[in-house]
């Protein structure tokens, strides 16, 4: 699908946004490896850039009300469904303004305003959640999605086959999304399943089902707004695997040995945000200014929520034992 | 319904049963979800009849999917239900093992205290069935190494009967472990407003000379032991853990301290077992009111074994409780 034949949401103002929503995830992030050089971020970071149509494309088609599950890969979800930059930036410092008051760091973004379930950094640990949560919206009678968002490589683990059952059996609204960028770490698809075509997986327990090209956010978003619109009205479970590529190494201890840098190159090629830009530019006279606005809005943005990390707080040492019970007696 | 003025006799499956009927009668959230615990009526025969009184939303059979289950347990209590989640055996549990852990007992913490997992799980335990190595085993240690879960041991009739309830009030995940050898117990049922809260240890027995620490299923073994040590002129004191995460620490110190003496019962295996923490707990904070070392008698350590002898030999067992509380105490 292109953004010509992908009627009605495309127009200019739309897509508009959809550029400056990848680009802020993008910019973000490479700002985060930066001060992860720095020593600013710690711990394990893994980036997104390359995959940014799929997280903002898919929030388009959610509503307040829906719930996300993500996975430790997560920075650009969690700002695509609206959690403050700021708050994000400073999760990633381990300060107390953070979106989880610093403890959960890169992989455990969570955020109880727009309904944020985490960063689950178990691969497929996710999934079990999400049928939960849909479980609980159907026996509450509450016309509500849940997302959930996994690589190709949850696809291995017994938990997704555990969870595509449940949902599908039990007819749960859940939103599965595999963000396929064919490595699980450093193992390719091809050595590490023997059916590859990872919706097939879903379509054996009678789940719709679909790939989508996961570098065009307009389909993404089209994929998106179907399935969200048939999970609404019949209740039931659907699946989109949105084939894509990460840009960035798996982590940053990650020496990429596993693939080549031709085959990066060929997928940067046809990036989320290079592919938008060049289409805007072919029909929509998108022009360097416009996006010059775009990029200084958000670098300005970034640069605030970097300076507001910086000053915030550490936790003190004395609460270390909070929030592992809740307060007070039951 | 069990009405708390009368004085009933019941069996601990009973009671458990008493407690899931209360709940899911009291609370629309409440639902009770496992393997077999509709239509077949429960493994141990808990829920039977509950499919009947509550329909099919809310006495879910599931699929042999332990972590997916169990993890739908987690992601609906977060989405504001109260699931009790029963697994059939504690070493079936161990294939949800990365819902429990990385997910129920985490998420509060990772969330910042955002998101609270108010989930009750219920699972069998224990040997004394002839059920091998894969089903009768007492992993309640593993569960209380964990920060962020609660783990209880019910091991009387008015336990079975009233813990559930006091559980699915906590906003943070309970485990609860019943001993397969106590389903068939028959107790008089104290009234409501007896009942103890969870967090505590309860003295089962009063004794000046030797404390017992127990919990689950060797709790009625404990107390023949206790009875035979009277025969000696030995006053026993019992003291039923009852919770085993958090551990009633100042119980314990306090009857240590009556007692002197102190000897712990665990169907555990010794080796890294909750006597052993209990033991460091002892040497911490009440040594000096000791008179003789900690004793322990632990599951021998093997995987239990199928013939009834063996199994018999590798468990805590009367005899053995007796002896080493003599030994313990000099006396032939």
């Amino acid at each position: 699908m292109t953004p010509a034949n992908a009627k009605p949401h495309v127009n200019r103002n739309h897509l508009l946004q959809l550029l400056q929503s990848m680009i802020r995830i993008r910019r973000f992030e490479e700002k985060c490896a930066e001060l992860y050089t720095l020593e600013k971020i710690r711990g394990f970071l893994h980036l997104y850039i390359g995959e940014e149509a799929i997280a903002v494309g898919c929030n388009e088609a959610l509503q307040p009300e829906d719930a996300l599950i993500c996975t430790y890969r997560e920075h650009g979800h969690a700002l695509a469904r609206g959690i403050p930059m700021a708050a994000v930036m400073a999760e990633m410092y381990g300060k107390i303004t953070g979106c989880s008051h610093g403890r959960g760091g890169s992989m455990h973004l969570f955020d109880k305003t727009t309904r944020f379930y985490g960063g689950n950094a178990i691969v497929a640990g996710g999934l079990p959640l999400a049928v939960g949560l849909a479980l609980a919206d159907k026996l509450q009678q509450r016309n509500r999605v849940t997302a959930c968002f996994f690589g190709e490589g949850a696809a291995a683990e017994g938990e997704f086959h555990e969870s595509l059952n449940l949902a599908a059996l039990w007819q749960l609204p859940v939103l599965f999304v595999c963000e396929n960028n064919l490595y699980a770490m450093g193992t390719a698809l091809n050595i590490s399943e023997s059916e590859q075509d990872i919706h097939r997986k879903a379509q054996s327990y009678k789940i719709d089902a679909e790939t989508v090209d996961g570098m065009n956010v307009v389909a993404v978003e089209q994929a998106a707004r179907n399935a969200c619109d048939s999970i609404r009205r019949d209740g039931g479970p659907h699946f989109l695997e949105c084939r894509t590529y990460r840009f960035r190494a798996h982590s940053m201890f990650d020496s990429q040995l596993y693939r080549n840098k031709a085959e990066i190159q060929a997928w940067q090629e046809k990036g989320p945000i290079l592919q938008l830009i060049k289409w805007l530019r072919e029909y929509q006279q998108f022009t360097d200014a416009e996006l010059e606005t775009i990029e200084q809005s958000v670098e300005e943005e970034i640069n605030k929520a970097v300076a507001a990390a910086e000053s915030a707080d550490f936790e003190a040492i004395t609460s270390l034992s909070q929030n592992v019970y809740s307060e007070g007696k039951p | 319904m069990t009405q708390a003025s009368e004085r009933t006799t019941m069996s601990y499956r009973e009671a458990v049963q008493e407690a899931l009927r209360e709940a899911l009668h009291s609370d629309p959230r409440v639902f009770l979800m496992g393997e077999d615990v509709g239509h077949y009526g429960g493994c141990y025969g808990v829920s039977k009849g509950l499919l009947d009184e509550f329909g099919e939303q809310r006495i879910r059979d599931t699929p042999l999917s332990e972590s997916g289950f169990v993890g739908a347990g987690v992601g609906a209590a977060l989405g504001g239900m109260r699931p009790i989640v029963e697994v059939m055996t504690v070493n079936f549990s161990l294939l949800a093992l990365d819902q429990i852990v990385n997910n129920a007992a985490t998420i509060r913490h990772m969330s910042g205290g955002q998101f609270s997992v108010p989930l009750v799980i219920r699972m069998a335990t224990g040997a004394g069935r002839q059920l091998a190595a894969q089903h009768s085993h007492s992993l309640e240690c593993w569960y209380a190494h964990v920060p962020g879960l609660k783990v209880l041991a019910p091991a009387t009739i008015a336990d079975a009967r009233y813990m559930l309830g006091m559980a699915l009030l906590d906003p943070d995940p309970v485990v609860i472990f019943e001993h397969v050898m106590l389903y068939n117990l028959e107790a008089l049922l104290p009234q409501e407003n007896e009942r103890l809260p969870t967090d505590k240890a309860a003295l089962r027995r009063e004794g000046s000379d030797i404390t017992l620490i127990t919990y689950g299923g060797s709790l009625p073994k404990v107390l023949a032991a206790a009875e035979q040590l009277a025969l000696s002129d030995i006053n026993a004191e019992v003291l039923d853990l009852r919770c085993l995460r958090p551990l009633d620490t100042t119980s314990i110190v306090r009857s240590i301290s009556k007692t002197h003496h102190a000897l712990i019962v665990d169907e555990g295996w010794r080796t890294g077992s909750l006597a052993g923490e209990i033991s460091a707990i002892i040497m911490e904070q009440a040594f000096w009111e000791l008179d003789a070392p900690v004793a322990r008698v632990c599951s021998k350590e093997v995987p239990i074994p199928y013939p009834k002898h063996l199994e018999e030999a590798a468990l805590p067992q009367l005899d053995e409780i007796v002896s080493t509380a003599k030994q313990l105490l000099g006396t032939p």
